[in-house]
């Protein structure tokens, strides 16, 4: 770690090799504020510099510790081999003294670190960027504009904020569904293939907006519109978490400009959105095609997990929407129910049996209510955040897929760069003097650009590496919190209509008792 | 076999809550006769139920014992006593439905098909599930035959009979043989015939004013009692899948805890832990609604209508009185016959009056058993409602606090 605290030996050349520099400062927000200043990426230099030798992937050592302690706490059964433990002790300037040195045995210790390492974590992300969290959105007050098939939908954004990056403090525009499928599939463009995890925009959905556009006023429409709104506000809330994706311009411009460019690439059958299906299809062709040997057991277990914990929240997902479907169905049978029995109250000829009837009947529809709350609660809690992830997770994926494609191209630049060399080997031994010279300074050209290359690739499939450890990390750390929240609130919903149960049925009591 | 322990959990379901007593009547049981269902066994497609008696009657042999029945014979004795003239002024306690396990038995089956597609927890989980289903359906047929027996046995008419002795004592097989083809038909016929009288009967305005309300009491409530036993059950059912959806997705949520390397998965395993056991008291309030609710709503459906027949008797025999006296008329102005339709009206005239006297005292009766049932049902429901709901909040609260305090 000590080549980060240091200004690095850096030479113009290996600046330029970063193409995407202007990250380049946000690679350090989580780490200790005196970096904020450091403009270039000393990391991946030293990497560089240390790594020659290596044919494929960085091996766990050489990338920054600060990687590896993320990864140690937040998977804390992981192995990753430390070949230099005599880094951590350097740490030490950072605001948390309690982190033990960590040696591999200290990875399997109980819980507690993870914990301590989610509290420091945060000190140190909001020493980082002191107000970097200080950004609240909202997405409200839908409203239709505009009649028959070409009306849509447009969705008020208020974003309170205290950052210095935005001109103000509160702020709101008006914004349509397309626009946010144009933010995303720009922020997608721009940072996925760097191994980002962008998240994912929420699902276009034809007949529902055909049928808010025809202008049914039924409730179902209602509801769509409820989900979307939902949905928009839970994706604008995780793109700002993000503090790459915050100090987009992009970003900025959605939340603050008044007016925006319709963003009619989005649009299913337009050019653009043609060729994202062929590139689709590309893409799933050549991920077949491409056979990587993982040298890096980490990327391995990683993409692994992510296969399991997709395939298990996927059938949650599907098991809570059934929940949803039945809870509903329970509001209504309870409420015919209900019906049912105040008409039976009413023809019973004993007064006070009638009258006890009717309270029945009375608790009835109450309890018919609270099974639709809580049905609301199932859903817009648990199922809308299942479904969310399961839509991250294929983000994940992707993101996983482009370091396979990254590594592809720097194999493919290896290869070419051999034939150059072969090329020039047999050129040594041709006997044709005057078109020699010739030759041999153009392959010569050649091979140097293609050693650019090679070293090119290299380093971009280390930065992609190093950069999806770190989302990685950012992601399972958000995923756990986000679940933890979401559970307490859910389990605070369950309690709530057991508490009120429990006064409905209190009530009703002494009206059965009076029965005589 | 009837008293298992269902839970492993807190125990928020005494055994007398489940007990086979017979809930829905309000029954003064005396010494002199006393009937119940000590023991049932369930074979392949019927059900035997031992029906044990203690009496000190001098028409029986000894002062108690048992024999073993089933269901057909239970039909019998219930037929024989609606098709006995002298029992047409009473209400005839209505026959217990036949024991019907087909459904649980499919599912049992369905289960086994498919055991190759689920977990093993999911799979005994499911298979627990569905034995208590089916255990439940058991205890739920004893009680509702226990109760026909108790309501003949507390009747100062019906106990008398000698085929209700002769049921309780004899410890042979009764032969009785269900119904052929021939009598099944004459069954539907005589259906078809008193659904069209018991409109015309209906029609006749009856000059008793008690009778009066009666019919158009009970013409209602029947209906009634039918939609508000078919919504219940609609309900319960509802009640029942959400308990079952927790089931499969605290399943799930425990596979994921188990997989989860992140500090969430502590998260995950308790709330699927906590799922279980609550999803446990769901399906204890839809069995308790069932057993409370709509149980009674379905026992005062077929007592209503054993009511309803009453009053058809009543009016057919009111349509007879009356025929006979036209009839009386007619052979005096005639003065033919007139010895003859004397006696037959005269027949008429007292057959009306016994049936209008007992079937007076059976609807007050009735009246009076309905409220005590219903009274006894709701304060029951409304008590194991709250005592589920408080359970299951504890529950919630007590893994809320400990999440919480893993944050």
């Amino acid at each position: 770690m000590a080549a980060e605290r240091e200004p690095p030996p850096l030479g113009d050349a290996e600046q330029t090799d970063f193409r995407e520099l202007e990250d380049g400062e946000d690679l350090f927000i989580s780490t200790a504020s005196t970096l904020e200043s450091s403009p270039s990426s000393p990391e991946p230099a030293s990497l560089h510099a240390e790594d020659i030798s290596t044919s494929n992937g960085p091996k766990p050592a050489e990338i920054s510790l600060e990687d590896d302690r993320e990864d140690l706490f937040a998977e804390a059964t992981e192995e990753v081999s430390l070949d230099s433990p005599e880094r951590e002790p350097i740490l030490s300037d950072e605001p948390s003294p309690a982190i033990t040195p960590v040696t591999p045995t200290a990875l399997v210790t109980p819980r507690i670190d993870p914990v301590m390492f989610e509290r420091c974590k945060e000190e140190l992300e909001e020493e980082a960027n002191g107000d970097s969290f200080d950004i609240d959105i909202s997405v409200s007050d839908p409203e239709k504009v505009g009649e028959g098939m070409n009306a849509y939908m447009a969705y008020k954004v208020t974003t309170k904020t205290s950052l210095s990056i935005f001109n103000k403090k509160e702020f709101s525009v008006k914004r349509r569904f397309s626009d946010f499928l144009g933010l995303h599939s720009k922020l997608a463009s721009k940072y996925m293939h760097i191994g980002y995890i962008v998240p994912p925009a929420p699902e276009k959905s034809i007949v529902g907006m055909t049928k808010v556009k025809v202008g049914k006023e039924d409730p179902s429409s209602a509801e769509f519109v409820e989900k979307r709104r939902s949905a928009l506000e839970r994706y604008l809330e995780r793109t700002v978490k993000h503090p790459t994706l915050l100090q987009d311009p992009d970003v900025q411009q959605f939340l603050e400009s008044s007016e925006l460019p319709r963003a009619v690439s989005t649009q299913a059958l337009s050019g653009a959105g043609i060729l994202r299906m062929v590139n689709k299809a590309a893409d799933a062709v050549n991920k077949m095609t491409i056979k990587m040997n993982e040298s890096d057991a980490w990327f391995e277990e990683k993409q692994q997990q992510f296969e399991n914990l997709d395939q298990q929240l996927r059938k949650l997902h599907t098991s809570v929407e059934t929940l949803v479907c039945h809870r509903k169905e329970l509001s209504v049978n309870t409420a015919a129910f209900a019906k049912s029995a105040a008409m039976l109250g009413n023809s019973e000829d004993h007064t006070a049996l009638s009258r006890a009837l009717s309270q029945l009947a009375e608790v009835e529809e109450k309890i018919d209510q609270l099974h639709q709350e809580q049905a609301y609660a199932d859903f817009y809690l648990f199922s809308e955040l299942l479904s969310d992830y399961v839509r991250l997770i294929t983000a994940v994926k992707g993101v996983f897929d482009q370091r396979m494609k990254t590594w592809q191209k720097w194999q493919d630049a290896q290869a070419m760069l051999q034939k150059k060399l072969e090329a020039e080997a047999k050129l040594q031994y041709a006997n044709k003097p005057d078109k020699l010279q010739q030759a041999k300074d153009e392959i010569r050209e050649e091979i140097e650009e293609w050693e650019g290359k090679v070293q090119q690739g290299e380093t971009d499939f280390k930065q992609i590496s190093k950069t999806i450890r770190k989302e990685v990390g950012r992601f399972e750390k958000e995923r756990v919190k986000d679940f933890k929240a979401v559970i307490i609130k859910y389990l605070e919903s369950l309690v709530q209509t057991q508490q009120q149960l429990i006064k409905y049925w209190e009530a009703f009591l002494p009206e059965a008792k009076a029965i005589a | 076999m009837m008293q298992e322990g269902l839970d492993d959990g807190p125990d928020f379901l005494s055994e007398e809550d489940r007990g086979p007593r017979a809930v829905n009547v309000d029954l003064q049981t005396d010494a002199t006769l006393q009937v119940d269902i000590s023991d049932a066994l369930s074979e392949r497609d019927k059900v035997k139920f031992t029906v044990h008696t203690k009496s000190t009657l001098p028409n029986f042999k000894q002062n108690e014992f048992s024999v073993v029945r089933q269901h057909e014979e239970f039909i019998w004795l219930h037929d024989s006593f609606v098709d006995n003239e002298e029992y047409a002024g009473y209400i005839i306690p209505p026959a217990p439905p036949r024991p019907d396990f087909d459904a649980s038995r499919e599912k049992l089956q369905k289960l086994g098909e498919g055991e190759g597609s689920m977990t093993k927890e999911e799979f005994t989980k499911m298979k627990q599930e569905l034995e208590a289903e089916y255990l439940a359906i058991f205890k739920k047929t004893v009680a509702m035959h226990e109760v026909f027996l108790c309501r003949v046995a507390a009747h100062p008419i019906l106990r008398k009979d000698i085929n209700f002795h002769v049921f309780l004592e004899y410890n042979q097989d009764l032969s009785v043989r269900g119904k052929n083809k021939k009598e099944k038909l004459e069954d539907f016929f005589k259906n078809v015939v008193k659904s069209a009288d018991g409109v015309l009967v209906a029609g006749v305005k009856d000059v008793d004013d008690f009778f009066e309300h009666e019919k158009t009491f009970l013409l209602e409530y029947h209906n009634r009692v039918k939609d508000a036993s078919a919504k219940s059950d609609k309900m319960i059912r509802s009640h029942k899948n959400v308990s079952e959806d927790f089931n499969r997705i605290a399943a799930t949520l425990y596979t994921l805890g188990t997989q989860d390397s992140t500090d969430v998965c502590k998260f995950f395993l308790k709330i699927s832990e906590l799922l279980e056991k609550t999803r446990k008291i769901e399906a204890r309030v839809a069995a308790d609604e069932d057993l409370k609710l709509a149980d009674l709503l379905k026992y005062y459906l077929r007592e209503s209508q054993a009511a309803k027949d009453l009053l058809y008797r009543r009016g057919r025999a009111l349509v007879d009185y009356e025929n006979a006296n036209k009839a009386l008329d007619k052979a005096r102005s005639k003065s033919k016959d007139v010895l003859l339709a004397e006696t037959s009206q005269q027949v008429c005239c007292q057959k009306f009056e016994r049936i209008s006297e007992s079937a007076k005292q059976e609807l007050i009766d009735f009246k009076t058993r309905r409220v005590a049932a219903f009274r006894k049902n709701l304060v029951e429901l409304a008590e194991l409602e709250l005592k589920h709901a408080k359970g299951n909040l504890q529950l919630l609260q007590s893994c809320l606090g400990v999440l919480k305090g893993e944050l």
